[in-house]
């Protein structure tokens, strides 16, 4: 059950590498990404199980927390060009 | 195995499938789909119920509590990054002026800017 | 096919896709996202290894870090490919070619993969890293016994390495916000607040995660690199959503040049004490009296904090080196 499990994720996977490939806009790459990382984060916790060894879960846990920076980074570069600054007023209330 | 047992391994194995199956289809919904705002809809199925399902499975096998709190912070953590991205990714689409595709499923008049 | 097998086969193949959508994709925005999930498929093939602090590494730094310092690169450069004219792509591909040829025809005198008389098993240090480590160091993690132990010059090598890293950028970069950027920069406005509420949850979260790698890699995967690298995404995060300013009030400059500094210090103070006392450079055995394993262990904790410290500080650095230099190009789409 564990490794039809792990295969499953493998090929949601594929799948989700296969949008960031060729989504017509940014956007749609981004989400891809975001979801291939979470994906990750399932598939280092049930591999962990797979092969008995519980200290795969930090790896996955470290995961977990920085998979949202990349997401907030690139979004911010996309929008401003920048990293330093954020909404300024004429810029209307966006990211 | 005592009855116990098995319903726990049964659950287990039942959750950790139905998991991967919802992961699978929100995978399959990013290709399905046929416009941004409709594939972060797919993508928040993997996110809220196909990682509560599959954490749920592991948790029901993990033997000890260690293990078990690391995968409920796991948890913690994907509930709360992920949708908030999407979340962030949709306002930013929105603002930089994609818009959503609307009106009626049959209308095709080139209602979309991409 | 076993089932083991089959998930290598899966990954190497997704590394593959993503390798040549990195190659041959020249939207540069997406070829940092792609590059991000290269990362992560090589840290779930570092865990199909069982090699479980590389793949710490490589999914802290490789997909956290390196996204967010390519991305700020990016922002100081154009943001498509140039197309290489054929005329220098050929003798490229040659050398490329090559260099991989090359590299195949001498894997060939590798021993053969899992043989019982491969110097891995054979050679003495294998015994005296696996088994005596128990009763010389008694600490669980080999990887960290090993790294800030055994092989404690080398790690105080990728230390200096790191510093010099952090100062090489800052001399290229310099350290201060062009003073545009600063006029314009301010929170975040109302319509990311759930952005900003769930990093105010998150990034204490991260903080205490970090700490908590720097003194668990002992019983686990972590240890120095990847708590500093953690620490470091914590304030990156900040400064990210609630704008550089206020991170760069936070976290100042002057309080990151002296901690650069004092994580270096530290580990080559210890050896220095150690050598105070009577014995070699870094033989942490002397730093205890007359409990050779407590010595080590006081030993390893102090080195991996001196690169926890480090590592922190130049990452950050490294971060508003880059952060403060955007040419404010906004709106990107595709």
């Amino acid at each position: 059950m564990l490794l039809a499990a792990t295969l499953g994720l493998l090929v949601a996977m594929l799948l989700a590498l296969a949008r960031a490939v060729f989504g017509p806009t940014l956007y749609d790459r981004i989400l891809a990404v975001n979801s291939f990382g979470t994906k990750t984060v399932l598939f280092i916790a049930v591999v962990g199980f797979l092969a008995g060894r519980p200290h795969f879960l930090d790896i996955a846990l470290v995961y977990a927390l920085i998979n949202f920076i990349g997401t907030v980074a690139v979004l911010k570069l996309s929008h401003y060009g920048e990293f330093g600054a954020s909404a300024s007023g004429e810029h209307g209330d966006d990211l | 195995m005592s009855l116990l047992q098995s319903i726990l391994q049964i659950t287990a194995d039942l959750a950790l499938g139905a998991g991967v199956l919802l992961v699978l289809t929100g995978a399959a919904g990013l290709h399905r789909l046929s416009e941004f705002f409709m594939r972060t809809h797919a993508a928040s199925i993997t996110d809220s119920a196909g990682a509560g399902l599959v954490i749920l499975g592991l948790l029901l096998r993990s033997e000890e509590f260690a293990t078990a709190l690391r995968l409920l912070l796991i948890l913690l953590f994907l509930l709360f990054t992920s949708p908030t991205a999407s979340h962030a990714l949709a306002q930013a689409a929105l603002g930089d002026g994609l818009k959503p595709r609307t009106g009626k499923p049959h209308a095709r008049d080139g209602a979309q800017t991409p | 096919m076993s089932g083991w097998m089959l998930i290598d086969v899966a990954l190497f193949a997704i590394l593959l896709c993503s390798g040549i959508a990195i190659a041959k994709i020249r939207q540069l925005f997406a070829v940092a996202m792609l590059s991000g999930i290269f990362s992560l498929t090589s840290a779930c093939i570092f865990v199909m290894q069982d090699a479980v602090d590389v793949a710490f590494t490589e999914a802290a730094v490789g997909a956290g870090m390196t996204t967010v310092l390519l991305l700020g690169a990016l922002a100081l450069t154009r943001t498509r490919e140039k197309l290489t004219p054929t005329a220098r792509s050929v003798p490229a591909l040659l050398v490329a070619l090559t260099t991989g040829a090359l590299l195949v025809h001498a894997s060939g005198d590798l021993p053969a993969f899992g043989i019982e008389d491969s110097p891995v098993q054979t050679h003495p240090v294998t015994e005296r890293y696996l088994v005596s480590s128990v009763e010389e160091i008694g600490v669980p993690n080999v990887v960290t016994s090993v790294l800030a132990s055994y092989r404690g010059y080398d790690t105080f090598g990728e230390v200096v390495v790191i510093f010099t890293a952090a100062v090489a950028v800052l001399m290229l970069l310099g350290q201060r916000a062009p003073r545009e950027v600063r006029e314009r920069a301010a929170p975040m406005r109302d319509r990311q607040r759930v952005l900003r509420v769930i990093a105010k949850l998150l990034i204490p979260f991260i903080l205490l995660f970090g700490l908590y790698v720097q003194f668990h890699g002992d019983y686990g995967p972590g240890g120095g690199f990847q708590a500093g690298v953690i620490f470091a995404a914590g304030v990156v995060l900040y400064a990210l959503v609630f704008g550089l300013d206020a991170a760069r009030a936070a976290v100042p400059m002057r309080a990151l040049r002296p901690l650069l500094a004092a994580g270096v210090l530290l580990y080559g103070g210890v050896g220095v004490a150690t050598l105070l006392l009577g014995g070699a450079f870094l033989d942490y055995d002397l730093l205890a009296a007359e409990d050779p394993v407590a010595g080590q262990h006081l030993g390893i904790l102090l080195v991996e904090l001196g690169v926890g410290i480090t590592v922190t500080s130049a990452m950050i650095m490294l971060f508003y080196g880059f952060a403060g230099r955007g040419i404010g190009r906004g709106v990107g789409r595709s």
